[in-house]
């Protein structure tokens, strides 16, 4: 089957612009005309302009035909943001930028807010040449492992659209998935990026914390947050954090340490790494068809040359209770800035005290507030050590646990989901199994350490995903692992048949 | 500890300046209960030999130079401003806690 040019590559279309044979204006007119089809009923995108994102592909024309396209792989390629980055909306005058989006991080508080500067992510991608499309929906805060948290409704999965595609970054997810962006851009907390990627076939990175800017990025949960790309393969994934990575002296979290080349990095070679398996990973209530794929893809890595071995990483189990006390805690101090004064909605309430309390009960959904409630319980007088102490120090024991286990292997392979997809629904009403569905990706992030998710195939007719961890710092070796893996499994080309039956791109 | 009352709920929504409706306030106290239950296997932890870790990255205080740069002009900042009486923002009544 050949695959039509909104499903492809970025590594095979950049190929494609810089010989002629396309031009970024046909290809974010095919990205376009695949957002408009499935608006409806995807519900990716809170806010597209296309008149700029045409603009800027003719603009990328012209730069590819003074060619500059060979320096800069991502010239012409259209992506989207997640709508948590900040996209500038506003000139020092205060008025309306033409083409500026607005920034509304899936909640009804920052309904119409429009941002007065640029988050780092646009300001690289924009330097890189890349085309904004728009911005993706998005779990509230990027709180949720569903999208069914976006106070603007859930974004369905393509492979079956009574399904979710995973959260918080659902709608980037979707939509490259979809065929409606050449790459996205998410958020992990624990899991965001990569469960998503999981759950719809497509490739999604979480770089290590402190490898990234954050400047401009809606904070959640600040010792935890990281930002990264959604592709679909992973040398796309490389070349997208090879334009994102690096010092970035507005975010004093980030680390200012040299970025290596990505792409390079990726010489479809294992043989002789040593790759752990922990076994508390393969944890009760997987699915039995995702247990298969994720073993199978375990078993093809072996065939390519690596040192399989099984690991123990005993405080597995407690990774799922340190997170929902430090998660909660850093975001009820993080949306403390909500508070109808400075921007965003306000009640109108005649004073200022009430005004708080309303905006605050009005502006956010169920989830944000049951999370400011529990994190604002952990940081309360007489629980705080009890329960925000207690979190840091197991904390301490989870990443000594990485620490150890990564100073005896290369990188760690790892089921991303337990589940594969689930119905839109069937766990909105019970946040403890809703939140179970990051029980494999929230200690990464506890440990701050890079990790990926790549398909490994699919279990009832929809996608798994195989995650790949690190150590620290060391992205090459985890997409050296995973780009072997997709050369050899075979997955690459899956893609989800969204287009209505007799409807082929023009 | 992990069964919460009505009264912790309203404690807790008043201290995080969150209105919460009767209902709300009744699935709230259900559904934190189950979470601060699932919550509390980290009491088994033996941490006693255990520091806290607040960041994964051992970062000293980051530091720039006292200098002026530019910045968010006036307009620029107070443009998404619910409520402004130029050149400030402006705020509704505030009145003393406990009026």
């Amino acid at each position: 089957m050949t695959l039509e040019i909104a499903d492809r590559t970025i590594t095979e279309l950049g190929a494609f612009l810089r010989t002629r044979e396309l031009s970024s204006r046909e290809l974010t007119d095919a990205c376009l005309a695949r957002i408009d089809r499935d608006a409806e009923r995807m519900n990716t995108f809170l806010a597209v302009d296309a008149d700029a994102a045409r603009a800027a592909a003719d603009r990328a024309d012209a730069a590819i035909a003074r060619g500059e396209g060979d320096a800069r792989p991502l010239l012409g390629i259209p992506y989207a943001l997640k709508d948590i980055f900040v996209t500038r909306a506003l000139d020092d005058d205060g008025r309306d930028l033409p083409g500026g989006l607005p920034t509304t991080a899936g909640s009804f508080i920052l309904e119409g807010f429009r941002s007065p500067y640029a988050s780092a992510a646009q300001e690289r991608l924009d330097d890189a040449g890349a085309i904004l499309l728009g911005k993706t929906n998005c779990d509230e805060f990027a709180m949720g492992s569903s999208n069914e948290n976006s106070a603007y409704g859930p974004v369905r999965n393509p492979w079956d659209e009574s399904k979710v595609p995973g959260g918080s970054s659902g709608g980037s997810a979707a939509g490259v998935a979809a065929g409606q962006a050449c790459f996205a851009l998410g958020t992990d907390t624990g899991g965001s990026i990569r469960q998503p990627a999981s759950l719809t076939g497509t490739v999604g990175m979480k770089p290590t914390y402190g490898r990234v800017s954050r400047y401009g990025m809606v904070a959640f949960a600040s010792s935890l947050d990281q930002c990264g790309p959604f592709a679909r393969s992973v040398p796309d994934v490389a070349l997208v954090l090879g334009a994102l990575a690096g010092h970035d002296p507005r975010d004093s979290t980030s680390v200012d340490t040299a970025v290596p080349d990505y792409v390079a990095a990726l010489s479809g070679d294992v043989k002789g790494l040593r790759l752990g398996v922990p076994r508390e990973y393969f944890v009760a209530g997987m699915e039995p068809g995702v247990e298969v794929a994720v073993r199978a893809g375990i078993e093809t890595l072996r065939d390519l040359g690596a040192e399989i071995v099984e690991v123990s990483l005993p405080s597995t189990d407690r990774g799922l209770a340190t997170y929902y006390i430090i998660a909660p805690a850093e975001a009820s101090a993080n949306l403390a800035r909500f508070d109808g004064v400075r921007y965003g909605a306000s009640a109108g309430a005649p004073e200022l005290w009430e005004n708080y309390t309303r905006t605050r009960g009005a502006g956010f959904g169920a989830e944000v507030k049951r999370r400011i409630m529990l994190g604002t319980y952990a940081l309360s007088a007489g629980y705080y050590d009890a329960y925000y102490v207690k979190a840091q120090q197991v904390r301490t024991l989870i990443k000594a646990e990485f620490d150890e286990v990564l100073s005896t292997v290369d990188a760690i392979l790892a089921p991303t989901s337990p589940t594969v997809a689930f119905p839109i629904g069937a766990k909105f009403d019970d946040p403890l199994a809703m939140y179970l569905n990051d029980a494999c990706t929230l200690p990464v992030n506890i440990a701050g350490l890079p990790g990926i998710s790549v398909p490994c195939g699919l279990s009832e007719g929809l996608p798994v995903g195989l995650q790949v961890i690190g150590r620290a710092f060391d992205e090459s070796t985890v997409l050296r692992v995973a780009d072997a893996y997709e050369r050899a499994a075979g997955f690459a080309d899956l893609r989800p048949a969204m287009a209505p039956p007799g409807v082929a791109d023009a | 500890m992990a069964r919460i009352t009505r009264a912790d709920v309203e404690h807790v929504a008043h201290l995080a300046r969150l209105h919460l409706t009767d209902a709300e306030i009744d699935r709230m106290q259900a559904q934190l209960s189950n979470i601060l239950e699932a919550i509390e296997t980290l009491q088994d932890v033996d941490t006693s030999q255990v520091g806290p870790t607040a960041s994964v990255i051992q970062l000293e205080n980051v530091m720039r130079e006292d200098e002026a740069r530019p910045g968010l002009t006036r307009e620029a900042a107070l443009a998404n401003a619910p409520l402004r009486d130029d050149p400030f923002l402006r705020v509704p009544t505030v009145l003393e806690e406990g009026r």
